[in-house]
Order: C-alpha cells, then sequence, then structure tokens
C-alpha cells in the first residue's frame, strides 16, 4: 500500500520554473537593456515621456503590493508621493545633491511609515482606507505651513539647472529605471521569501492564515513600509520630472484614483497585472486626458465595472484562461511520466 | 466670552458633521462597508435641492421636502444595482466600487453645474442669516440651532427606529449575524438596501444643510466624507449618540484651531481623530463595531 502511493507521487513533482518562466525572465533582462538605451536613442520628449510611465509602473507595483497581497486598500498613498517630493526639496535646499537627496527621501517615506504604521494599521477594511487620506491631509497642510518651501503655491527644484536639459532628463530617466527595476525586484525577492508566502496567505484568507500561524500584522506591516518607499521614491522623481510641485496636486487624491485604476485593470494580486495596468493606463491618459470631466467619468465607471466582474484584472482573467505565469512566483503541481513520452508542459 | 462664543459656534458646527456621519455609522454599523461615495451623495442631494429651488421657484426648504424621498429610492437603486452586488465579491470590493463611484459622481457634476462655487444661503431668505446676540462677543444663529435640532432628532429618530421597531430589529439581527438572520426569514438584501436608502437620505439632508450653511462644488464631497468618518471615529464605532458626541468634538476642534489661526482648523480636527486613533481607545477601535 505505502508502496503504491510513492510510485503515485513520484509521478508528480512541484515545480517553481517553468520552460516560460525562464523565457520570460530572459526577455525581462532585454526589454530592461533596451529600456536603459531609451536616452540615447530617442528625443528628450520621449524620454520625459518614459519616466512618467516607469512612475506609474511603481506607482501600480507599490498599490498592488498593499492591495493585492497585504489586503490593505489605501486611498491616502499620495502621503508618501507628496512627503518624497517635499523631502527632495527639503534636502537640496540644505545642500544634498538633487539625486541623492531623491534616494534618502524615498528612505525617509519609508522610515515615516513606520510610526504612521502603527497608528492606521489599527484601522480595518475601509476605515484604513479613509485612515490613511487623513493622514495625507495631515501632511498636506503642514507642508502649507512651511514657508521654505512655498506654503500653499508651490515650489521649485533649482538643484538640477547644473545640467545640460537633455543630459539632465536622461539622468532623471536612469535613475526612474533603476528605482523601477530595483523595488519590482524587491517586491519579486518579498515575494518568493517566507514573507511572500505569509502574504499571499493573506492575500488569499486572513483569517484561515492567522490561525495557520501567520504574523498578519508583522506582514502587513513589511509590505505597509515597501509600498512608502516606492511611492516616496515615485514622488520625488516625479518632482525631478515636472521640476515645480503644489502640495495641492502631489498630495492630491487623484494619485490614488490612477493607482486603483492600474492595479484594477491589469490584475489586482498578481505580479504581472499591474506592469500591463500602467502601460494601459499611459496610453488612456495619452489619447483622452484632453476630454477633462469625460476622462475621469470613464476611468471611475471603467474601475466599478472591474471591480465588479473582473476583479482579478486582465491578466487575472489571461491567467486563470490560459494557464499562464511569466514568472515563478507560485509553485505547481506537474505529472512527471517515469516511462514513455517526456514530460507535459502546460 | 469669545472662547464661549467659539465652543458654541463649534456645536453648532459639530451637528452639521454629525448629520453627515449618521449615514455613513449606519451603513457600517449594518453592512461593515464604508461607502467612500458618502460624501459625493451628499453634494448630489445639495444640487438637486438647488436645481428644485431654482427651477420651481421655492424655498430650498421646500426644495428639500421635495427632494429626500428622492434620495431615498436613490439609494435603494444603488443598493440593489451596485453595492448589492459588490458585497458579494469580498471585503475589498465594495471599497473599489464606491472609490469609482466617488470619482464618476465628482466629474459628472463638473461637467453638468459646472466647476463654480454655489451657495443656497442666500435663497433660503431670513432664516440663514437670523441670529441671536447673547451679548458683544456671544451670537447663537437660528439655523445653526435648527441643524443641531434636526441632528437630534434625525440620531434620536434612527436610535428608535432601529431599537424599538420590527424593521429595526430585523437590521440588528442582519448586522449581528446575517446568516442566522437568514434562517428567522429576514431578507438581508432588503435590509441592506433599507439600510443605504436611509444613509443616502440622511447624507442629502447634511448637503442640503451644508450649501444653505455655507458654500459647495462637485468637489465638496471627499472633505465631508473624511470629517464625517472622523466623527464616527472619536463618537465609537457602532453608537448614533457617540457619532453625534464625535460630529461635535470635531466641530468644536475645528472651530478652537480656526480660532487660533485659520490655517489650523481643518488641522486641529484630524489631529483630535489622530489622538483618538493614538489612545488606547483606538487599539480595540476596529474591534468594537457591532451594534446591540
Amino acid at each position: 500500500m505505502t508502496q503504491a502511493i510513492e510510485t503515485e507521487a513520484a509521478r508528480y513533482a512541484v515545480r517553481r520554473w517553468s520552460r516560460l518562466s525562464r523565457i520570460s525572465l530572459t526577455a525581462v533582462g532585454a526589454v530592461v537593456l533596451a529600456l536603459a538605451l531609451v536616452p540615447l536613442a530617442l528625443s528628450t520628449y520621449a524620454t520625459e515621456q518614459l519616466t512618467q510611465l516607469l512612475i506609474l509602473v511603481i506607482l501600480a507595483a507599490m498599490w498592488n503590493a498593499l492591495a493585492g497581497y497585504g489586503g490593505l486598500i489605501s486611498i491616502g498613498q499620495q502621503a508618501f508621493l507628496g512627503f518624497g517630493a517635499y523631502a527632495t526639496i527639503v534636502l537640496t535646499q540644505r545642500g544634498v545633491p538633487p539625486y541623492l537627496a531623491i534616494a534618502l527621501a524615498a528612505l525617509a517615506a519609508g522610515g515615516l511609515a513606520a510610526p504612521v504604521s502603527i497608528l492606521v494599521l489599527r484601522l480595518r477594511g475601509g476605515q484604513f482606507a479613509i485612515g490613511m487620506w487623513v493622514v495625507a491631509e495631515v501632511l498636506a497642510l503642514l507642508i502649507a505651513l512651511i514657508p521654505s518651501v512655498g506654503g500653499g503655491t508651490g515650489v521649485s527644484l533649482t538643484g538640477l539647472n547644473v545640467h545640460a536639459p537633455a543630459d539632465r532628463q536622461a539622468y532623471t530617466y536612469w535613475l526612474t529605471l533603476g528605482f523601477a527595476v530595483g523595488l519590482l525586484g524587491l517586491v519579486f525577492a518579498v515575494l518568493r521569501s517566507p514573507a511572500g508566502a505569509a502574504l499571499q496567505a493573506i492575500r488569499d484568507d486572513e483569517a484561515a492564515a492567522a490561525s495557520l500561524g501567520v504574523r498578519v500584522e508583522a506582514s502587513k506591516r513589511l509590505v505597509f513600509v515597501l509600498a512608502a518607499f516606492g511611492c516616496g521614491a515615485a514622488g520625488a522623481l516625479t518632482l525631478a520630472n515636472t521640476l515645480f510641485i503644489q502640495p495641492r496636486s502631489i498630495f492630491g487624491v487623484q494619485w490614488t484614483a490612477y493607482m486603483i485604476f492600474m492595479v484594477l485593470v491589469g490584475g489586482l494580486g498578481s505580479f504581472e497585472g499591474p506592469l500591463l495596468g500602467a502601460v494601459a493606463f499611459f496610453a488612456i491618459q495619452h489619447w483622452f486626458a484632453h476630454l477633462g470631466a469625460w476622462y475621469l467619468i470613464g476611468l471611475g465607471l471603467t474601475a466599478i465595472g472591474f471591480a465588479l466582474v473582473l476583479p482579478r484584472g486582465i491578466w487575472g482573467w489571461l491567467e486563470h484562461r490560459l494557464d499562464l505565469r511569466l514568472f515563478p512566483l507560485g509553485h505547481r503541481l506537474e505529472r512527471t511520466e517515469r516511462t514513455g513520452a517526456p514530460p507535459e508542459r502546460s | 466670552m469669545t472662547w464661549v462664543n467659539v465652543v458654541v459656534q463649534g456645536v453648532l458646527l459639530g451637528a452639521v458633521y454629525a448629520l453627515f456621519a449618521c449615514g455613513l455609522s449606519l451603513m457600517f454599523g449594518v453592512m461593515r462597508i464604508i461607502n467612500l461615495a458618502h460624501g459625493d451623495l451628499a453634494v448630489v442631494g445639495a444640487y438637486l435641492v438647488w436645481l428644485v429651488a431654482d427651477k420651481a421657484h421655492v424655498s430650498p426648504f421646500v426644495a428639500l421636502i421635495a427632494a429626500l424621498p428622492v434620495m431615498l429610492i436613490a439609494g435603494y437603486i444603488l443598493h440593489v444595482a451596485l453595492l448589492g452586488r459588490s458585497l458579494r465579491g469580498g471585503p475589498l470590493v465594495p471599497l473599489l466600487t464606491t472609490f469609482g463611484l466617488a470619482i464618476a459622481i465628482q466629474n459628472t457634476l463638473q461637467e453638468a453645474f459646472s466647476p463654480d462655487v454655489r451657495s443656497l444661503g442666500a435663497a433660503a431668505g431670513w432664516i440663514a442669516t437670523a441670529s441671536w446676540r447673547i451679548s458683544g462677543g456671544l451670537a447663537i444663529s437660528w439655523f445653526g440651532v435648527l441643524i443641531l435640532a434636526v441632528a437630534v432628532a434625525v440620531l434620536g429618530g434612527l436610535d428608535w427606529f432601529l431599537r424599538r421597531t420590527g424593521l429595526g430589529r430585523e437590521m440588528r439581527a442582519t448586522a449581528q449575524d446575517p446568516d442566522a438572520a437568514r434562517l428567522v426569514g429576514i431578507d438581508a438584501r432588503a435590509v441592506y438596501a433599507r439600510a443605504t436608502a436611509i444613509a443616502v437620505a440622511t447624507a442629502a439632508l447634511a448637503g442640503a444643510f451644508l450649501a444653505i450653511r455655507s458654500t459647495f462644488e462637485p468637489l465638496s464631497g471627499p472633505t465631508q466624507l473624511i470629517f464625517a468618518f472622523e466623527a464616527v471615529v472619536i463618537g465609537g464605532f457602532g453608537s448614533l449618540w457617540g457619532t453625534l458626541f464625535g460630529g461635535i468634538v470635531l466641530g468644536v476642534a475645528q472651530t478652537i484651531g480656526g480660532h487660533i489661526d485659520p490655517q489650523y482648523s481643518m488641522l486641529a480636527g484630524h489631529l483630535v481623530f489622530l489622538a483618538v486613533l493614538a489612545s488606547p481607545r483606538g487599539r480595540t477601535l476596529a474591534a468594537r463595531s457591532a451594534w446591540t
């Protein structure tokens, strides 16, 4: 009897990698390399646009890490965008080189998230969502009180004038690319680590995960700090890309609308979905943003449609229909016949 | 005497917030969802009142009486068409749906009514401006007292409805355990739709009062949502009288902050909210949400 089970079990193997995931990781390497060459090949305008796209990729990945894996819907991530941007201003005013200031500001946003998490993680679900919004409002109001960063009227980043415009755009682009690749790599690494297994368990069923001994609170805090770090970087990079910010726009709730749209359309709770969503949103913004209010009405209604009909987004639907997994994040059980034909791949 | 005036004005302001908050509190208590479009639905109510008052040349108070049943029905339909469906998708979907709804409502209002700031104060006539002058530094506006009276009546009425009527008992039973409620023959969907209808109507009432008291525009909703939420948290989830208390604390904090420097008005309110969250009471905030 035991022997029968053993032979049956021997026909299956738990696999993380597949041929597809090896191909797609190679493809990702090639895409990153091609992206790195963009400032050398394309115009300054194209580089600026692609910088914006990469910032959207960062934001989508961060919001997805929070909502898709931590189960935390935040409508106040603009708190960290704004904090990252204004911390960059304050640091450059103290004589820190601008690009170093951006990196430090992102770290500071992550540092701010640790004490903030103690307060806001006391809230659940919708309470947490609005609680984060209050945090963003408080930061916006506090910054409007500081005259040295322009109060409510806004402030320019002056330290970058030493570079010629085309060089400056190229440097900003490379830094953004570095952050995007680094942050996606970080999310990837976290998801493959034991903490990632805990997060995916929380995503699927928080109560069940807790009953199996997953430290729900610590896992959520980790992903909250990570998302704050990424959003802080995105805010600082937005400042470097546009060179001017106002508290009302960088702390605006429209950032959350964009993040929700990208993640919902692309695919909540998958690694690939937010990338797809960011590209889709970038294209939609390019074509329809001039429609003003109608464009935003369309975004809102599309988000409702996806939440109700396709809650796992376009990627989740593809994954389900085609059994497609580009990145080696999960584990899968595959049948490995000892005799006869080579193992079948799905 | 100035400080007495500041506190009195804060109490009157807090009554508006309590009125905004009671629908939010009701929906959270019954369905465990926070409607992120709550403030925007209140603004829709204000525009509806403005529209009726403008087209029919009647006082905003008359227009309000016509608008409330409309909003009651709109709330019922909103639940049947949207929220009920989203509730079946797990805890995250209602949040995403109502956020999308909020964006859609704000921009539809901008498209339909232009981003202009409006007020119903002038149309409301003498009642919006009259006040009792107690002494040099203290004046109590009639309209402020009217709002306070209405807030107490609405919150008290809801409390009585939940405790003393059959429909209210069904609502509390469904809030405590929807499955057990279904076993004894309660239709949870109908209960939820009724709760949403009441919440939307009270939001519209609050929106109209805000429009008469000060100003409104298509993007006024989010701020009111935040204030309503803060009032609920300060007062404690699951208690309607607590919500009234929370609204008043928030209003007083804002007027005291604003009296020191107008820039501190909103900040002071947010800080009271964060202080409540940081207090030992905040630790158990999320858990203490059941209606009894």
